[in-house]
């Protein structure tokens, strides 16, 4: 389980990114952390492991206080929470494989990455999960080879090989297009729940939040104003996190856009099947 | 916008900046003709005259160029290459490290280690090769290692320079994603640092090396060794015809090490 005390970040300039944020998150639940852009999602996530150095507060994983760990407890603890980035960050100049590999350099010495021995079980793991992810016959492209999706695919195979208890996920699908989007939201979502991952979902993409994960969280200027089920995400609530704004219309609009995305997915689907 | 009548003036700059720009050009020219007058009355026009004829003269001299010397001249200019190519390899060697410790973003102290390494990438690219040629010749003698030390200590400055450059316009995410999968301090500078600035390091070292190629040609002159030597020498005892046969031998050298530093460059990028 992850625990957040009253987590504060104020960043030199003076503003408060984050003040004193209470969050838990059980083993293998999926949280989507929405909010307006500044809220403070992606400082709350590298707070999480300490990419970013909180001001105040605590993290606990499990027992273990990550916020009080020497750097090199906390190496052995990021292992355990994998991540996955807005524009994928990946090492463009290497390759597909070296790339989901680096998900094992926190359990690998110095000299067995440098000449990339790693152990024989970790390649096998690796070559499963770019099959998992759909990406078997790329495993030797370089990474800058590769479209927005195959990239984000990628990412994913990197932070699962970590054999994390958690993702921390930083708007995973913010420069993909709206099918891959979906493509990539039900990807995390359903490898979470073969694996008993928990994780937080930055997003901003409220609707495709709804679509996939069990609870919303909603950050406003640091702090947390709304958590609870994508159901109870009413009008109101939506207008208390990002702001006055006419939503039914939006919604509306939106909501017949995915239908119409839907159908013709599955028309796609029923293309390749066929 | 237009209805009520008024013409809305745009200007690019204000009345005060357009004057201020106007006296800058002012002082600018008048510098300009003051140096001029000041170089002109102490030049000596009758040697400036004669330049032509002399010129000429020397080209007339140089001509034929003396084929049968050329033979002489492989192996000075072997010494050459090898002074620039071991003085390459030894400043990249020694440019690396200092490149991380003066990057801002690797290095592991601001406030102590940066300065220490902006100081040795300053002193080493304020002081010439020939100079540090003549300083090498008095301390470990004549020769050809004097001439790899002075294009190592004169190389050092530039590829750190533009190493510790390109390490500070890293993608700082991709090391924000090694870091946070548990990778220890090597491993983020092997796996995320040092695939982003190869091309950079490897386009650096070899146009290094291309003009190390030229530097080392000029190191005989003041005794550092390789091909200036030869040049020197047939300059003392006005061989002109030697001296184009050399001209010529270190012109098709650098026309090669820039065709290899092209080549090299185009292939890593």
């Amino acid at each position: 389980m992850l625990r957040l005390h009253r987590l504060s970040k104020q960043y030199q300039a003076g503003d408060d990114a984050l003040k004193g944020v209470d969050l838990e998150v059980p083993d293998g639940q999926v949280v989507a952390l929405i909010g307006p852009s500044g809220a403070g999602k992606s400082t709350l996530i590298r707070c999480i492991n300490r990419l970013v150095e909180p001001s105040s507060g605590q993290v606990f994983l499990d027992d273990e206080e990550v916020t009080a760990l020497g750097s090199r407890r906390l190496r052995r603890t990021r292992r355990r929470m994998g991540m996955i980035f807005q524009e994928y960050a990946l090492i463009e100049r290497l390759t597909v494989m070296e790339n989901v590999l680096s998900g094992q350099l926190g359990y690998v010495g110095f000299l067995r990455s440098y000449f990339r021995r790693f152990p024989t079980e970790t390649v096998q793991q690796a070559f499963q999960l770019l099959e998992r992810v759909g990406l078997t016959e790329h495993y030797d492209k370089r990474a800058d080879e590769l479209s927005g999706g195959q990239r984000q695919r990628v990412g994913i195979a990197r932070a699962i090989l970590q054999q994390p208890d958690i993702l921390l996920v930083d708007e995973p699908t913010a420069s993909l297009d709206p099918r891959t989007s979906r493509q990539i939201m039900r990807l995390i979502s359903e490898l979470c729940s073969e694996r008993q991952l928990a994780a937080i979902v930055n997003i901003h993409d409220v609707t495709l939040a709804q679509m996939f994960v069990a609870r919303i969280v909603g950050l406003r200027e640091g702090e947390v104003v709304f958590d609870g089920k994508p159901d109870d995400l009413t009008n109101e609530v939506l207008t208390e996190i990002y702001g006055e704004e006419d939503w039914q219309t939006a919604n509306d609009r939106t909501e017949e856009k995915e239908r119409a995305a839907k159908e013709s997915l599955e028309e796609q689907m029923k293309g390749l099947s066929g | 916008m237009a209805g009520d009548g008024e013409l809305l003036v745009w200007r690019r700059r204000t009345r005060a900046r357009e004057l201020l720009v106007w006296a800058g050009w002012l002082l600018g020219v008048s510098l300009f003709i003051f140096c001029w007058q000041t170089i002109a009355a102490n030049t000596t026009w009758y040697f400036v005259a004669d330049a032509p004829r002399v010129a000429a003269d020397i080209g007339d001299r140089m001509v034929p160029p003396k084929w049968s010397y050329a033979a002489k001249l492989w192996g000075p200019l072997w010494d050459t290459i090898n002074i620039a190519t071991l003085g390459t390899i030894l400043s990249v060697l020694l440019a690396t490290p200092i490149a991380f410790l003066a990057a801002t973003n690797t290095t592991p102290s601001t406030r102590f280690v940066r300065p220490l390494a902006l100081l040795i990438i300053v002193s080493s690219r304020s002081i010439n090769s020939l100079i540090w040629g003549l300083l090498l010749v008095t301390i470990i003698g004549p020769g050809v290692v004097a001439g790899i030390f002075a294009i190592t200590f004169r190389s050092i400055g530039f590829v750190a320079k533009l190493l510790y450059e390109a390490i500070e316009e890293i993608d700082q995410r991709q090391v924000e994603a090694i870091a946070a999968t548990g990778a220890n301090g090597g491993q983020v500078i092997t796996f995320a640092i040092w695939p982003q600035i190869l091309p950079a390091f490897a386009g650096t070292s070899v146009f290094r090396w291309d003009i190390n190629i030229r530097e080392s040609t000029v190191l005989g002159l003041v005794g550092a060794g390789g091909i200036g030597l030869e040049l020197q020498a047939s300059i003392n005892i006005v061989a002109w015809q030697q001296v184009s046969v050399i001209l010529l031998a270190i012109l098709s050298t650098v026309i090669v090490s820039e065709w290899v530093s092209a080549k090299v460059r185009h292939a890593v990028i």
